[in-house]
C-alpha cells in the first residue's frame, strides 16, 4: 500500500477505535447516572423498582413541615394534589424551600415507603415550578377529571 | 418616549446589520472597492444605533419607568443604582439586547483593526458579522422587545431577582457575553476565508489575537460565576454540572482547542480544515448555549410551548447559522487540502492529541446536557444526569491533558526524536521528580491517590512550563535574555501554570475540605478543623430593600481570637425571598465559611453550616492567571508587526488583486 495511505488507514482505525470507546463509556456512566423522576401518584402505586435512587417532586403540603428541635432533621410532605409521599431529610433546606412551593428530592424509599432524601432542591426564582412537578400536578388534575366524569 | 426612541433606534439598528451583510458581500463576489467600502461605515453607525438603544433601556431602570414592561418586572424604586444598571441585563429581553450591543462593539473593533487586512476580506468578515446581527435583531424586535409598553404603568417595579443583586452577579453576565460574542469574529473570519476559498497561514494570524481575547473573556466569566455560585447560594460548591454552567463550559474547551489548533495552523499551514471546524462549532456552541440558557428550554423543554415563536424563531436561527456553515464547509472542503507532513512524534501531534480530547469532553458534556431533553421530548419520561456522570467522563480525559500542557511546548515541530527530546528534557524530568517527591513526602499523612495524581498534573505542568521558559532565556545573557522572548512565550507559559493553580485548588479543597451542618444558639461553640467557631449574638439590620438576620461569630485558634465573621439571612422586602448571604474569610491556603440555614421555628437555634476549605480561592486565582496569560499573548509584537508591515504593502493592493480567483 502506498505509504500515505496506509498512514492515514492507520489514523482514521485510531480515531474510528478511539471514538467509540469515547462512546461506549459514556453511554455506561450515563446508564449509572440517571436519576428518573416519579410523580408521588407514580411512588404510590408501587411503580419504582425497590431500592433505586430516584427523583420526587410537588407541592410542600402546608402544615406538613416538622423540624426536629435538636437536630437538623426535617419531614415534609410533597403532593400531587391526587397523593402524597412523605419525605425525612436530615440536613439544611434551600432557601426556596417552604410550604405551598414546589420542589424536587432526591434519594431512596425506606421499607416503610418512606422517601430518604439525599438531596432537596428549590429552583432560584420563587415564580418557577420545576417542570416536572408541573406536569406531576397536570397529570394528577388529569385524573381527577377523568374520574369525575365516570 | 425614550423607550420609543430605544425601540427606534434598533429599527435603525436592522437596517444597517442588512446593508452591513448585503453590500459589502456582493462588492467582494463583484470586486466593487465601493461596495466594500459601505461595510466599516455600516459597522460604526450600527453600533452608536445599538448604543442608543441599550441606553434608553438603561435609562427606562434608572428613572423608574414602570410604564415599560420589562422593566416592571425586574426593577424596584428601592433597588440601589448599580442594581438599576445591572438590571438590564436581569432577563431574558434585556439579556439579549446586551447581547447584540456587545456584538455591535465587537463588529465596530474588527472594523477599526483591520485596516492592515485585504479589503476584500475586511468585507467579508464584517458582512458575516452584520448577517449575525441581523437575525439577532430580529429575535429582539420580534420575540423579546425589552421596550414593551405596560399600559396602565405599574405603581412599582417587582423587584430584581434578588440573587442577582451582587456585584458578582452584576459583571459576570457582561464579562462572559464578551466572550461568547467575540467567538463570532473567529467564526467569520472563517466563514470569509470559506467564501473566499483561502485559508492560508495568514488567515490564521489574523483570527489568532481575536480568538484568544475571546477565550480571555470566557475565562474570565466562568471564573467570575463560579466565585459567586460559591459565596451567594450558601452552599459552598463551587461548580454543579448544572445545564447552565456546561452552557458555558463547552464553547470554553472548544475556543481552546481552536486556540491551539490555529497556532498549528498558523505556523505550519495544517489542520486547516479542522480548524475552521472548530471556529464554527465553538461559535455554534455559545449561541446555542445562550439560546437554552435564556430561553428556559433547558429547565424545560416545554418553554417552547410557552412561548412557541421564540422556541421556533431560536431552532430556525440556529438552523441556518449552524446548517448553513457547515454546507458551506463541506462545499469548500477539498480546497483545503493540508500541504505539510508531520511525523507521529512532533509537536503537531501531541496539539492534535490536546484538540481532540477538548472536543471529546465537551461533546460527553453536550450529550450529558441534552440527553435529558431528547428523553423527555421524546415522551419517554423525566431524567436528570448527575454529577458523578461528567466527573467520570471528564477527569480521566483531563489527565492526559495535564501530561500534554507540560511536554508539549518543548517537543519540536514536524518531527521529533525520542533521543533529542530526552537531552533536551532529562534535566527539567530530575527537577520535577525531586519536587514532586518533596510536596508528596510533606502530604504523606494524608495523601490518598486522587491527591496524588492532582498534586502530580500541577507539578508537571508548572516544573515543564518553566523549564520551557529557562530554555528560550537560556539562548541569551542577562537581561536581554528576557527581552528576547516574545509575549506570547510568556502568555503561554503564565496561562499553563494557571491551569496547574486551578488543578491544585480542585484537588486539595475537594480532597480536605471539612464541614459541618448544626444547629446552633448565641453562646455555642463548635471546634472545625482546630478552629472554634463561636455563634456570639444575632442582630437585626436593615438594608436599603432587606431586613437582615445578622449572626456574630468570633473564630479562635488556640484560644486567641482569629477573626470576626457575620453571615446575613435578608428577606426582601418585594418578593420577599429569604436569601442566604454567607460570611468568608479567605487566606491563601484556606477558607473559613459560615451560611446561616433555616431560622428557628421556635427559640434561638439557628441552623448553621461550617466550612472549612483549604486552597479553594486557587481555583478562582487559576482562572483569573490563565485569563492574563491570554492578555499577554495578545500584547505579542507578532500581530503589530506583522499588521503593519502589510499595511505598508497596502499601497500596492489594487483592484486586480482582488479579482484574482483566490482558489
Amino acid at each position: 500500500m502506498h505509504p500515505v495511505r496506509k498512514r492515514r488507514l492507520i489514523l482514521v482505525s485510531l480515531l474510528i477505535v478511539g471514538v467509540s470507546i469515547a462512546v461506549g463509556l459514556m453511554l455506561m456512566a450515563l446508564g449509572e447516572n440517571l436519576n428518573v423522576f416519579y410523580t408521588p401518584t407514580q411512588v404510590h402505586a408501587g411503580e419504582v423498582p425497590s431500592g433505586h435512587t430516584f427523583r420526587v417532586g410537588g407541592i410542600v403540603e402546608e402544615g406538613s413541615v416538622v423540624h426536629d428541635p435538636d437536630s437538623l432533621a426535617v419531614t415534609f410532605i410533597v403532593t400531587d394534589t391526587a397523593n402524597t409521599t412523605t419525605i425525612k431529610y436530615d440536613g439544611i433546606l434551600p432557601d426556596l424551600f417552604r410550604e405551598g412551593q414546589g420542589i424536587l428530592a432526591e434519594g431512596k424509599l425506606d421499607e416503610n415507603g418512606i422517601f430518604i432524601a439525599t438531596r432537596v432542591l428549590a429552583k432560584h426564582d420563587e415564580k418557577y415550578m420545576p417542570p416536572e412537578v408541573d406536569d406531576a400536578l397536570k397529570a394528577a388534575q388529569d385524573i381527577g377529571a377523568y374520574k369525575r366524569n365516570q | 418616549m425614550t423607550p420609543e426612541i430605544g425601540h427606534f433606534a434598533l429599527v435603525m439598528a436592522l437596517c444597517l446589520a442588512l446593508i452591513q451583510a448585503i453590500l459589502p458581500l456582493w462588492g467582494s463576489e463583484r470586486g466593487s472597492l465601493s461596495l466594500m467600502a459601505v461595510a466599516r461605515p455600516a459597522a460604526y453607525g450600527q453600533f452608536v444605533f445599538l448604543t442608543i438603544s441599550y441606553l434608553a433601556l438603561t435609562w427606562a431602570f434608572v428613572n423608574h419607568d414602570f410604564s415599560v414592561l420589562y422593566v416592571a418586572n425586574n426593577s424596584n424604586s428601592a433597588l440601589p443604582l448599580m442594581y438599576l444598571i445591572s438590571g438590564v441585563w436581569g432577563s431574558h429581553e434585556g439579556s439579549m439586547l446586551l447581547w447584540v450591543f456587545i456584538m455591535g462593539g465587537w463588529t465596530m473593533m474588527v472594523a477599526l483593526f483591520s485596516h492592515s487586512l485585504p479589503e476584500t476580506t475586511v468585507a467579508r468578515v464584517l458582512s458575516v458579522l452584520g448577517m449575525l446581527s441581523v437575525g439577532l435583531i430580529l429575535f429582539i424586535l420580534f420575540t423579546s422587545n425589552p421596550f414593551e409598553r405596560l399600559i396602565p404603568a405599574a405603581v412599582d417595579g417587582a423587584d430584581l431577582n434578588p440573587l442577582l443583586q451582587d456585584p458578582g452577579m452584576a459583571f459576570h453576565p457582561p464579562v462572559l457575553y464578551m466572550g461568547y460574542v467575540g467567538l463570532s469574529v473567529p467564526f467569520a473570519f472563517a466563514i470569509a476565508a470559506l467564501i473566499g476559498g483561502r485559508l492560508d497561514s495568514a488567515w490564521a494570524r489574523w483570527s489568532r489575537p481575536w480568538t484568544i481575547t475571546a477565550w480571555m473573556f470566557l475565562t474570565l466569566g466562568i471564573t467570575l460565576g463560579s466565585w459567586w455560585a460559591y459565596y451567594e447560594l450558601g452552599w459552598g460548591g463551587w461548580w454543579f454540572w448544572d445545564p447552565v454552567e456546561n452552557a458555558s463550559f463547552m464553547p470554553w474547551l472548544t475556543g481552546t482547542a481552536l486556540i491551539h489548533s490555529l497556532a498549528v495552523t498558523e505556523k505550519r499551514g495544517l489542520f486547516r480544515g479542522w480548524t475552521v471546524l472548530l471556529a464554527i462549532i465553538a461559535f455554534s456552541l455559545s449561541l446555542l448555549g445562550t439560546f437554552l440558557v435564556r430561553s428556559g428550554v433547558l429547565t424545560s423543554v416545554h418553554a417552547f410551548a410557552t412561548d412557541p415563536t421564540r422556541g421556533l424563531f431560536i431552532l430556525a436561527f440556529l438552523g441556518i447559522v449552524i446548517g448553513g456553515s457547515l454546507i458551506l464547509y463541506a462545499w469548500r472542503m477539498q480546497t483545503l487540502r493540508a500541504v505539510g507532513e508531520f511525523k507521529p512524534l512532533s509537536r503537531e501531534t501531541l496539539l492534535l492529541l490536546n484538540n481532540v480530547l477538548l472536543v471529546t469532553a465537551a461533546a460527553s458534556i453536550l450529550i450529558g446536557t441534552i440527553y435529558p431533553l431528547i428523553i423527555d421530548a421524546l415522551g419517554k419520561g423525566k431524567i436528570s444526569v448527575g454529577p458523578p456522570y461528567f466527573n467520570s467522563i471528564f477527569i480521566p480525559l483531563m489527565i492526559p491533558l495535564f501530561l500534554l500542557v507540560g511536554i508539549g511546548p518543548l517537543v519540536r515541530w514536524r518531527e521529533e526524536s525520542a533521543g533529542k527530546l530526552w537531552r533536551d528534557t532529562h534535566n527539567i524530568l530530575i527537577a520535577f521528580i525531586i519536587v514532586f517527591a518533596a510536596s508528596a513526602f510533606l502530604l504523606m499523612r494524608s495523601a490518598s491517590i486522587t491527591v496524588l495524581i492532582g498534586l502530580f498534573a500541577a507539578i508537571w505542568m508548572v516544573v515543564f512550563s518553566l523549564g520551557y521558559l529557562g530554555k528560550r532565556l537560556s539562548n541569551r545573557r542577562g537581561l536581554a535574555a528576557f527581552k528576547g522572548v516574545s509575549a506570547s512565550v510568556y502568555g503561554m507559559v503564565i496561562a499553563h501554570i494557571g491551569l496547574a493553580v486551578t488543578v491544585i485548588g480542585v484537588t486539595f479543597s475537594s480532597a480536605y475540605s471539612l464541614d459541618h451542618d448544626i444547629r446552633m444558639g448565641p453562646g455555642d461553640e463548635k471546634e472545625l478543623a482546630g478552629f472554634v467557631f463561636r455563634f456570639e449574638s444575632i442582630s437585626q439590620r436593615e438594608g436599603p430593600n432587606y431586613v437582615a438576620n445578622v449572626a456574630l461569630f468570633r473564630v479562635m485558634k488556640e484560644g486567641k481570637t482569629l477573626v470576626t465573621m457575620t453571615p446575613e439571612k435578608r428577606i426582601y422586602n418585594v418578593r420577599r425571598n429569604m436569601m442566604t448571604e454567607a460570611a468568608i474569610d479567605t487566606k491563601l491556603t484556606r477558607d473559613l465559611y459560615i451560611s446561616l440555614g433555616n431560622p428557628p421555628e421556635e427559640g434561638d437555634k439557628w441552623a448553621v453550616r461550617l466550612y472549612y476549605k483549604p486552597f479553594i480561592s486557587w481555583i478562582w486565582g487559576g482562572g483569573v492567571i490563565m485569563a492574563l496569560g491570554g492578555l499577554l499573548s495578545v500584547l505579542d509584537r507578532r500581530y503589530r508587526v506583522a499588521a503593519r508591515k502589510r499595511a505598508g504593502m497596502k499601497t500596492a493592493h489594487n483592484v486586480k488583486s482582488i479579482s484574482v480567483n483566490p482558489a
